[in-house]
């Protein structure tokens, strides 16, 4: 019997926040449990849930998936996300791929030094400008659609949207110079289901506090500052 | 020329497209092939079985580009990382099921990504396979069927360990 999709993570965005976003989007209720001791992860552990002694981790229809990539493409696939052929699929894949390199500098971020912060938010900013955004802006002038993929509403355009907002919150002038990503960023946000998740009350998590961070090292004793690549 | 959409390699041109990004090459290739399950359910077994041992073949990727000091104590993290945490894993799984392979009883990417990563840490760290009795009968199986034979034969794609010259040639290519 399939119950509501259950997620298992820290009260914070990490790496299970793509995941409620992908929920989300697809009008899918989801419940969390939060890991805020080191006794709830070790239960976890030795209960045998984490394939890889790892959280993210997610019980739907009957599988404990583990691994954000995994649960990201099933749920994508499941609720019709993932573009109508093989070749749809690549290029959400692809554009995906690009988020994720994007939302992975932002998401080591808080468990930086303060010195190494200073240089992984110049980092963030000239990677998003000169990389990222070029590339998506000109996939949207290039075919003229609503949606990256497909003339369709795929995981691919929750994904940017998430990752246009996260590096707006470090730079909140960063589409200034990609009028068509700020076409896309105010269609994408008024989506129903996606409108429902940026309203306060939604399950969407706040920016990384120091609460998160000393949880997180807490949970899963790291206390060293991890070094920006 | 534009061809590299993130301005990275790998690049391959499959299919009339210009794909980047590891995982959707690979994805496609699997889905193309039917490499990658018969339904949504073993889709997302073998993308969670690749995504681990990725993880564990992203160390030994940076290997070669670490500082000559923190390479043995590199070498340490790669042995506990396979011995406790991933190969376990594949050998419960062949073990509970009894099959030849990882999923559903068929060959698959995730199959292909696990005796690619067992070569791989073995070049490394030789007896890793000691207290695995499954995957070294797992590794023999693979190592026989007759396109991963031929790949495994002289003369084939497959690239060697990375040398001093590879190391050069990415530094010198990625140089700013």
């Amino acid at each position: 019997m399939a119950g509501k999709p259950k997620l298992y993570y820290f009260d914070g965005r990490g790496k299970m926040e793509s995941i409620r976003w992908l929920l989300a989007a697809a009008g899918v209720e989801f419940e969390e449990e939060f890991l805020e001791t080191r006794e709830q992860y070790e239960k976890l552990l030795q209960g045998g849930s984490l394939l890889f002694q790892q959280v993210p981790l997610v019980e739907i229809d009957g599988m404990k998936m583990v691994q954000t990539r995994a649960i990201l493409s099933y749920i994508a696939a499941k609720y019709n996300l993932y573009g109508k052929d093989l070749k749809e699929r690549a290029l959400i894949d692809m554009y995906v791929g690009g988020t994720d390199d994007l939302m992975g500098f932002i998401l080591m971020f808080p468990f930086l030094s303060a010195e190494d912060k200073e240089k992984q938010h110049a980092v963030i900013v000239q990677k998003a400008t000169s990389r990222y955004f070029p590339a998506y802006e000109k996939v949207l002038k290039d075919h003229g659609q609503d949606f990256l993929v497909g003339n369709n509403f795929s995981w691919a355009d929750v994904h940017l949207l998430e990752a246009i907002l996260m590096v707006e919150e470090k730079k909140s002038d960063v589409l200034s110079g990609f009028p068509r990503l700020q076409a896309f960023k105010a269609r994408i946000s008024s989506i129903p289901t996606i409108k429902k998740f940026l309203e306060p009350g939604s399950q969407r998590k706040p920016v990384p506090d120091d609460k998160y961070v000393e949880t997180v090292r807490r949970v899963l004793r790291v206390y060293y500052d991890i070094k920006a690549t | 020329d534009g061809v590299l959409m993130f301005q990275q390699v790998p690049l391959v041109e499959i299919d009339g497209m210009k794909m980047v990004q590891t995982r959707a090459i690979l994805r496609y290739i699997a889905g193309k092939y039917n490499l990658y399950g018969k339904d949504l359910k073993e889709r997302a077994l073998i993308d969670m079985y690749v995504e681990g041992i990725t993880d564990l073949m992203q160390m030994i990727l940076m290997f070669p580009f670490s500082a000559p000091e923190v390479k043995e104590k590199n070498i340490d993290s790669i042995k506990e990382k396979a011995t406790n945490r991933y190969f376990p894993v594949f050998e419960k799984a062949l073990k509970q099921h009894g099959q030849d392979f990882l999923v559903g009883n068929k060959f698959s990417w995730a199959d292909v990504q696990l005796i690619e990563a067992i070569l791989a840490v073995e070049e490394k760290i030789p007896a890793v396979l000691s207290g695995f009795p499954q995957l070294q009968a797992f590794k023999t199986r693979m190592s026989n069927m007759p396109t991963i034979k031929k790949f495994l034969q002289p003369g084939s794609p497959r690239k060697p360990p990375p040398d001093e010259r590879y190391i050069e040639t990415v530094l010198k290519i990625f140089k700013k």
